[in-house]
């Protein structure tokens, strides 16, 4: 009579997990124990599954820039509270401990660097500070480093991670959306190029917003990329989710993604892509005579 | 029967009573009586309705009587011609869009348009578009630049459509790329918003010279019931997020995001269609006026540059 008996492993609540000790990490997507170490020299990409684990803003600014080329611009740019909002917390003193906690300023560094010798500018989202929300200085700072490569003809990229527009900062949030797609719409065009890399996940307001925007709309293997959330879309619908629904995959299924990309072909592939797409910049930029 | 939001009980009320003591008048003289009571009754409604809450502007917002787009595309427009699909898919019907005239103005409208009744809601599925709705309103502004027409777009929707088919055929890509292109039209684009403004979806058809915004309406990046499920982790702090959120056309006026309040007749526009129509009707004009003898180069640099300046920050090289 064990019919009624469950013959799967119950649902983990989390209390009988074992806390591996902090050299060790398990992979979400297979299970497979991996050295940390080996895990960060593999560009935090799993070696035995190739699932790619969330990096940080500055990982991929070493990983797509020349050595050291990184040249940062309005780094100190704080978010306000101009809305005085309160939920469970003042937005206040969250912004205050995630600064605190990440050592980040916002969730965005932006700035000129080089790819093979080539001056590009670049923007990288940090999913880490407030879930990678787009409020004012993340719009604005994307606003500015657009900018930048229209006044010196460079090509632009954007590396995205958010769940999308920052509730804290309402409305000015949402008009971040028309003001990055308004800057690039000026991109556009003068001819210059501009390539979106979407890295997991990238949904909401980012998406709907520059994200989607690029003449080139690359992503990471397994991304989630949407616009509205998988748990949204569920309560709205009643529906059951197909499988890989709004991964990178699907979405080039779908025709909204150029290409998937692997970690560690990055670089490459932009800077093949760069190549192409070259008509109308300026190459014989020295990144050393640029004021930022 | 007109419907009753829950803060216009007391306005029912008297209503009632007044008349009541109307009919009663056929046999006892009440005229003092009734005079009284409807000086009481103008002064409680100028009370009520000149002390909303966020939650209440947000509630007449969604007034279940509140004028649609095509209440107000058939008094400004009269011979409205509806055009129809994106060329790529389908027709969506969330969207209405076409050519009126305005007084003598040639203008292309553009407007997200909820259902009345139990039929219309799901044949305009409340308001909500899917991708192919900002794709034909795309492919109507093109069109209206190419033949140098003033575009005009009707704001009212709880947000873009969250499906499954709307992610399979790209609702991002679809607010993005109008987000794009209304930042290049060649010609004078004016939005109002007559009801709802929710978030990305209200802004796909969103960008324009002028933001104008009627008395009873809300806009932000989110609803506050969906706001307050994701922070404080439960619907039912809908009013504190409302209030939160900075929603009402006066806040976002402080916040320079929006350029004009419309008035609307006391109550709501719900209440007087005409008279709504007469207020929408003066901004527009007003302001297609202004905007009118501006070049195209000088109508896209100002629009990217209205853009470029909205948000609060501190700090930064500049």
């Amino acid at each position: 009579m064990n019919w009624f008996q469950r013959t799967k492993e119950s649902i983990a609540d989390g209390t009988t997990k074992k806390e591996l000790p902090n050299v060790w990490i398990k992979c979400d997507h297979c299970g497979e124990i991996l050295y940390k170490k080996e895990l960060e020299k593999n560009l935090n990409v799993c070696l035995k599954c190739s699932h790619h684990f969330r990096v940080n803003a500055k990982t991929y600014i070493q990983l797509i820039l020349d050595e050291n080329s990184f040249k940062p611009v309005n780094k100190d740019m704080l978010s306000e509270d101009p809305l005085e909002f309160t939920d469970t917390k003042k937005y206040s003193d969250r912004l205050r401990t995630t600064i605190e906690k990440t050592g980040l300023k916002d969730a965005i560094q932006t700035g000129l660097g080089l790819i093979d010798g080539r001056v590009t500018a670049l923007a990288v989202m940090d999913f880490g500070f407030i879930g990678g929300s787009m409020g004012s200085v993340v719009g604005e700072k994307i606003s500015r480093v657009t900018d930048l490569a229209i006044q010196n003809r460079v090509p632009l990229i954007i590396v995205s991670a958010s769940g999308g527009a920052r509730m804290m900062e309402g409305a000015l949030s949402l008009m971040q959306l028309a003001k990055t797609s308004a800057k690039l719409s000026i991109m556009h065009r003068e001819g210059l190029p501009f390539i979106s890399v979407l890295t997991d996940p990238t949904t909401g307001g980012v998406t709907a917003s520059f994200a989607m925007l690029g003449d080139i709309n690359l992503a990471e293997p397994g991304a989630l990329i949407g616009f509205a959330g998988p748990r949204v879309i569920k309560e709205a619908t009643g529906k059951d989710l197909p499988p890989g629904f709004q991964r990178a995959e699907f979405l080039v299924d779908h025709g909204f993604v150029d290409l998937i990309v692997q970690r560690s072909e990055l670089k490459k592939t932009i800077s093949r892509l760069l190549s192409f797409m070259e008509a109308n910049t300026n190459k014989n930029l020295d990144l050393s005579q640029i004021r930022v | 029967m007109p419907v009753t939001l829950d803060f216009e009980k007391p306005i029912e009320e008297l209503e009632k009573r007044i008349s009541e003591m109307e009919s009663m008048a056929t046999n006892v003289d009440l005229s003092n009586e009734v005079s009284a009571l409807q000086k009481k009754l103008e002064e409680l409604k100028k009370d009520i309705y000149g002390n909303l809450t966020p939650w209440q502007k947000v509630q007449l917002a969604r007034h279940p009587e509140r004028p649609r787009s095509l209440d107000y595309i058939e008094r400004l427009c009269p011979g409205f011609v509806e055009l129809h699909g994106d060329r790529l898919f389908g027709d969506d019907h969330a969207i209405v869009a076409g050519m009126g005239k305005l007084e003598d103005r040639e203008i292309m409208i553009i407007g997200q348009q909820k259902g009345k009744d139990t039929k219309s809601h799901l044949y305009r599925n409340f308001g909500m578009p899917n991708p192919e709705g900002y794709r034909k309103a795309m492919r109507l502004m093109n069109l209206a630049a190419k033949f140098k027409r003033p575009i005009l777009t009707f704001l009212d929707t709880p947000g873009a459509y969250p499906g499954i088919e709307a992610e399979e055929r790209g609702q991002a890509e679809a607010i993005a790329r109008n987000l794009l292109v209304m930042a290049q039209l060649p010609v004078p684009v004016v939005c109002v918003i007559i009801g709802e403004g929710a978030s990305g979806g209200a802004l796909g058809i969103g960008v324009g010279d002028r933001l104008l915004m009627m008395e009873n309406t809300w806009y932000s990046v989110i609803a506050p019931e969906s706001c307050s499920s994701i922070l404080w982790r439960s619907w039912e702090h809908k009013e504190k997020a409302a209030a939160a959120l900075k929603l009402t056309p006066e806040d976002l006026l402080r916040l320079k995001i929006i350029d004009e309040i419309v008035k609307e007749p006391l109550g709501g526009a719900n209440r007087d269609y005409e008279a709504a129509t007469v207020f929408v009707k003066e901004a527009i004009l007003r302001n297609f006026s202004e905007l009118e003898d501006l070049s195209s180069d000088a109508l896209i640099n100002q629009r990217i540059e209205k853009y470029s300046l909205m948000g609060h920050w501190s700090g930064g090289d500049h």
